[in-house]
């Protein structure tokens, strides 16, 4: 449920790129890890609500998942961990330490300039 | 067509007011715990138990998270401590704005901790820093062993797990596997401390005592 405040804070963030290079920004990439994650539906959906109406309005989200990763301590074979069948792939170990989860980024956006010669 | 890197942490904002409270606190040398649970699973009753058996040697500070209503502010200050209500009015989580403002009303000079119940919510408030030094997750055990499993965000992040309303066990009231919550809560989050406790007979709390005042001691 938390998309909204997530929505509110990307189409701020991006309306402050798009001021700053003076276009429309028509696509953004975002991550976030395992912990971390967001519902692709439910915020693109908030993401239209709070949009309308502002320049960020029909634009296109991508969101990258980035699995939770794991180290295992007997072998230190480092792999994407699966919480509920949680076990190192490599030596069959439950013995492992969580690494840092990805947060919730802006990586990209594109954007189009209606003037390209204006620069 | 152009694309720009951004990389930039999408909730920044938070992390800023997060940040805020983390140095306001640390000014007055106060340590300050964010609890998390489901809606039901006896947050307020805890704190309210704790207070009254700790109240010879602890000044605690409560700021209490929920949809509506100040019914748990009041539990709070009905034992004479201090506790400022926020009011979230639908949103699920509390964000560190809301708890700096709330801060800003608390007594912190005056108490020697400072606990944040969270709204009743196993996902969503994990995802907001508010400036505590720790996170203290909630279960009771009518809601199941299975939790740990289901939503293990807030069990990954969490410093210390009391399983409440242990008293529901005897008698096998309700089929809960403690020692399953302690094995995939563990393998989640290895340093994690758990602590069985009724915040209605006092059964299993000293331990959850001595944990909180060793902390508030090491601050």
């Amino acid at each position: 449920m938390h998309e909204a405040t997530v929505a509110q804070s990307l189409v701020e963030a991006i309306l402050q790129e798009a001021r700053q290079q003076r276009a429309r920004p028509i696509r953004a990439k975002l991550s976030c890890g395992e912990l971390n994650k967001v519902n692709d539906e439910v915020l693109s959906f908030a993401f239209q609500a709070v949009a309308e109406g502002t320049p960020c309005e029909g634009m296109v989200l991508q969101i990258e998942h980035k699995p939770l990763q794991a180290k295992c301590r007997a072998c230190g074979d480092v792999f994407a961990l699966d919480v509920s069948s949680a076990r190192c792939p490599a030596c069959q170990r439950e013995d492992f330490e969580l690494l840092p989860d990805a947060p919730l980024v802006l990586d990209e956006i594109e954007f189009e300039r209606a003037d390209d010669g204006e620069d | 067509m152009e694309k720009i890197d951004v990389g930039r942490k999408i909730l920044s904002a938070n992390d800023t007011y997060a940040l805020k409270n983390k140095q306001l606190l640390a000014r007055y040398g106060k340590p300050c715990f964010n609890l998390i649970s489901s809606p039901g699973s006896g947050k307020t009753a805890l704190l309210v138990r704790t207070i009254r058996d700790l109240m010879a040697s602890l000044r605690v500070g409560v700021i209490e998270g929920d949809l509506q209503t100040d019914l748990d502010a009041e539990r709070i200050r009905a034992t004479q401590a201090p506790a400022i209500q926020i009011n979230t009015e639908g949103a699920c989580h509390l964000s560190a704005a809301q708890v700096n403002q709330a801060l800003e009303k608390l007594p912190v000079a005056n108490l020697d901790v400072v606990f944040i119940e969270n709204v009743g919510n196993l996902v969503c408030p994990s995802a907001f820093e508010l400036g505590e030094d720790g996170k203290i997750v909630v279960l009771s055990v009518a809601e199941g062993d299975d939790k740990p499993v289901k939503y293990p965000g807030i069990f990954a992040k969490s410093q210390v797990l009391l399983v409440n309303k242990i008293d529901l066990l005897e008698g096998a009231l309700v089929d809960f596997d403690l020692d399953r919550v302690r094995t995939d809560a563990r393998r989640l989050n290895q340093s994690l401390e758990i602590f069985p406790v009724s915040a209605k007979t006092g059964a299993g709390m000293s331990r959850w005592y001595d944990w909180l005042t060793n902390r508030i001691r090491a601050r």
